[in-house]
C-alpha cells in the first residue's frame, strides 16, 4: 500500500478529536476539586464514594436494567422474525413492511416519542417503566434487524435442506441448525440493544412517569454544578462497562463470521 | 412463530410463510409506530381545546406553524445546524474512511472500525455534557489556556454558540458518517484505479474522476444518516446552547407539554417530518442519478 504521511497524521488527529472528550472523564473523575477546570488539583476517589452514596442512583440503575434487559430481549426476538423473513422468504409488500420496521432508525426520536405519548395519553395508558420499554423496543428493533439480517444472510441454505431431508420439521430445523449458527448474531444484537436502551434519553424522559431512569437521572444531575464530579465518576464507570460489552459483542460477531466461513468485512452497522 | 408441519395448507406457499414470519415485528411496528404517526397526522388537523380534540378539519395549526415567526426561525436554525453538522461530519469523515479502506491492511480493518465506533457507543448524554465542560466559560479550554498564560480572559466565542453546537453534534455523529462511506469505498474495484493511472491520470485526477464518484452512494447515505437525527436533536440545544438556542425538538416539547397544545405540537412535528422527508427524497434522487451515471 502506498504511503501518504499527511493522510495518516490527519487520521490520528481525527481519532484524538473522537477520543478527547472521553479522555477527560478519568481526569476529572479522580481530580480533587469540585470545579471542572485546569490546573488539576490532586488525586481523590471521593467522587466515586459520593456517587455510591446516592440512593437515587441505585433505583435509577435498577429501573434502567429492567428496561434495557426487557427491551433487548423483545427487540432481538422481533428482530429474529423480521431478519429471518427478509433473508429466507419472498412475500408481498416486503419492501414496505421492512421499511416500516426500519423507519425508527431514520426518524427523529422526538417525533416518535411525542406521537407515542399523545396516543398513550389518549388511550389512558398510565406512563411507567412499561411504556418506556414499549418505546425502546421500537427504536432497538431496527438495529437488531440490521445485525441479524447479516447473520441470517451468511447461512448456507443447503444445511437447512439437509436437515429437512433427514426428516426434521421446520421447527426442529430452526432450533437445531439455524439458531446455533446465528447465535453469535443474537448475542451481539442483545448487547447492542442493551447499550442503546441504557443510553437512550428522549423516550426515557418523556414516556417515563418520572421514575428515576439512569439517563434521566444523569441529565437531572447536570443542573447542579456541585454534582458534576460525581457524574464524571459515574460516566467513567459507564464508559468502562460499555467498552467491555462492546468488546464481547465484537468477539461474538467475529466468531459468528468465522463459524459460517465468511470473511470479516467490518463493524456493526 | 415458525409454522409447524401440521399447518399443511400454508406450508408450501412462500408468501404466506414469509408474511407469517414477519408478522410479529410488522404488527408491533404498525401498532406502535404507524398508528401513532397516523394519529399525529389526524391531530394536526384538529383543534386542541385542552379537554379533548374538537371534531372538524382545519388547516389553522399548519398556518400558525408556517407563518409564525418563532416556528420559522427555529425551523431555519434547525436546518442550518443540521446542514452545517452534516457538511462538517461528512467532509471530515471522508479522509478517515478513505484511509481505513485504502491504506490499512485488510486484517487490521475491523480493528480500526472498532476503534472508531467505541466513542460513539459511550453515553451520548455524557459526551454532549463533556463538550459543555470543554467549551464552557470556565471550561477546560478556557481554564487550560489561562493557566498556560495564552489568554488573560476566558474566550466567550466558544460557549453557548451555534458553532459549539455544530462541533458537539459533528463529534456525536462521526461514526455514522465514516461507516457508510467506508462500505462504499470497499466496494470499489481496485483495478479501476490502476486502469486510471495506467491511462496516464495523476493520483489526484484518478481520485476525483474515479474514486469520488464511485463512493457517492456512501456519501449520500452518510449525509442522510447524519442529517435526519441532528435536525431533531433535543439534548445539545438544551445543554450546549444553554436553552438559549432552541431547535425544533425543543419547540415541539414546549408546545406539546408546557403549553399542552397537542394539535399544534403535532402540526410542528409533522412539518419537521415533511421537511426531513423532502430533503431525504432529494438526496435519494441524487443518488439514483449517480447510480445511473455509473451504469452507462
Amino acid at each position: 500500500m502506498s504511503k501518504s504521511p499527511s493522510l495518516k497524521v490527519y487520521v490520528i488527529a481525527y481519532l484524538l478529536f473522537l477520543y478527547a472528550p472521553i479522555a477527560l472523564l478519568p481526569l476529572f473523575a479522580f481530580n480533587d476539586s469540585r470545579v471542572i477546570a485546569f490546573p488539576l488539583a490532586g488525586f481523590t476517589t471521593n467522587w466515586f464514594a459520593e456517587m455510591w452514596a446516592d440512593a437515587n442512583l441505585f433505583t435509577a440503575f435498577r429501573n434502567s436494567l429492567i428496561i434495557a434487559v426487557s427491551s433487548s430481549l423483545l427487540a432481538t426476538t422481533l428482530g429474529i422474525f423480521a431478519a429471518r423473513a427478509s433473508t429466507r422468504y419472498k412475500f408481498p409488500a416486503k419492501g414496505a413492511v421492512l421499511g416500516l420496521i426500519l423507519l425508527p432508525m431514520v426518524l427523529p426520536e422526538m417525533i416518535i416519542a411525542m406521537a407515542l405519548l399523545v396516543v398513550l395519553i389518549g388511550m389512558g395508558v398510565p406512563l411507567s417503566i412499561f411504556t418506556v420499554i414499549l418505546g425502546h423496543v421500537l427504536i432497538c428493533t431496527p438495529f437488531a434487524v440490521a445485525i441479524l439480517t447479516s447473520a441470517f444472510q451468511s447461512l448456507d441454505r443447503s444445511l437447512e435442506e439437509a436437515a429437512y431431508d433427514l426428516g426434521e420439521t421446520s421447527a426442529s430445523t430452526f432450533r437445531l441448525i439455524i439458531l446455533p449458527l446465528v447465535m453469535p448474531g443474537i448475542i451481539s444484537s442483545l448487547l447492542i440493544c442493551f447499550t442503546i436502551s441504557l443510553d437512550e434519553f428522549i423516550i426515557a424522559n418523556f414516556l417515563g412517569s418520572g421514575d428515576p431512569i439512569l439517563s434521566v437521572y444523569i441529565y437531572g444531575q447536570f443542573r447542579f454544578p456541585a454534582k458534576v464530579p460525581a457524574v464524571m465518576a459515574l460516566g467513567f464507570i459507564l464508559v468502562c462497562v460499555s467498552i467491555c460489552l462492546l468488546t464481547i459483542a465484537e468477539y461474538f460477531r467475529r466468531r459468528g463470521i468465522a463459524k459460517t466461513g465468511g470473511k470479516d468485512t467490518g463493524g456493526f452497522l | 412463530m415458525e409454522p409447524g408441519s401440521t399447518t399443511g395448507r400454508f406450508r408450501n406457499t412462500e408468501a404466506a410463510n414469509g408474511l407469517l414470519m414477519v408478522s410479529p415485528t410488522a404488527i408491533y411496528a404498525m401498532l406502535l409506530l404507524a398508528a401513532p404517526l397516523l394519529a399525529s397526522v389526524i391531530y394536526s388537523f384538529m383543534v386542541d381545546s385542552k379537554v379533548g380534540f374538537s371534531a372538524g378539519f382545519t388547516f389553522d395549526n399548519y398556518i400558525k406553524v408556517w407563518t409564525g415567526r418563532i416556528d420559522q426561525a427555529l425551523m431555519i436554525r434547525s436546518l442550518t445546524v443540521s446542514a452545517l453538522v452534516t457538511l462538517a461530519t461528512v467532509v471530515l469523515a471522508y479522509p478517515v474512511a478513505y484511509f481505513v479502506s485504502f491504506h490499512v491492511r485488510p486484517e487490521r480493518k475491523s480493528l480500526w472500525l472498532f476503534l472508531i465506533t467505541i466513542p460513539f457507543w459511550t453515553s451520548y448524554l455524557i459526551r454532549v455534557f463533556l463538550w459543555k465542560v470543554i467549551l464552557g466559560y470556565n471550561g477546560v479550554i478556557n481554564s487550560g489556556l489561562m493557566s498556560l498564560g495564552v489568554i488573560d480572559e476566558p474566550l466567550t466565542v466558544i460557549n453557548y454558540s451555534l458553532g459549539s453546537m455544530v462541533m458537539t453534534l459533528a463529534h456525536a455523529y462521526a461514526a455514522f458518517a465514516i461507516l457508510p462511506i467506508f462500505v462504499s469505498l470497499e466496494k470499489i474495484d481496485r483495478s479501476f484505479l490502476e486502469a486510471g493511472q495506467d491511462l496516464g491520470e495523476s493520483k489526484l485526477m484518478t481520485f476525483i474522476r474515479v474514486t469520488l464518484p464511485l463512493s457517492m452512494p456512501g456519501v449520500i447515505a452518510a449525509v442522510l444518516i447524519v442529517f435526519i437525527p441532528t435536525i431533531g436533536d433535543y439534548v445539545t440545544p438544551e445543554l450546549i446552547g444553554g436553552g438559549k438556542l432552541p431547535m425544533i425538538a425543543n419547540r415541539i416539547e414546549a408546545i406539546m407539554l408546557k403549553q399542552n397544545d397537542k394539535a399544534l405540537g403535532s402540526a410542528i412535528a409533522m412539518t419537521a417530518m415533511l421537511i426531513v422527508a423532502l430533503v431525504s427524497v432529494m438526496f435519494l434522487l441524487l443518488n439514483r442519478r449517480f447510480l445511473k451515471g455509473q451504469s452507462k
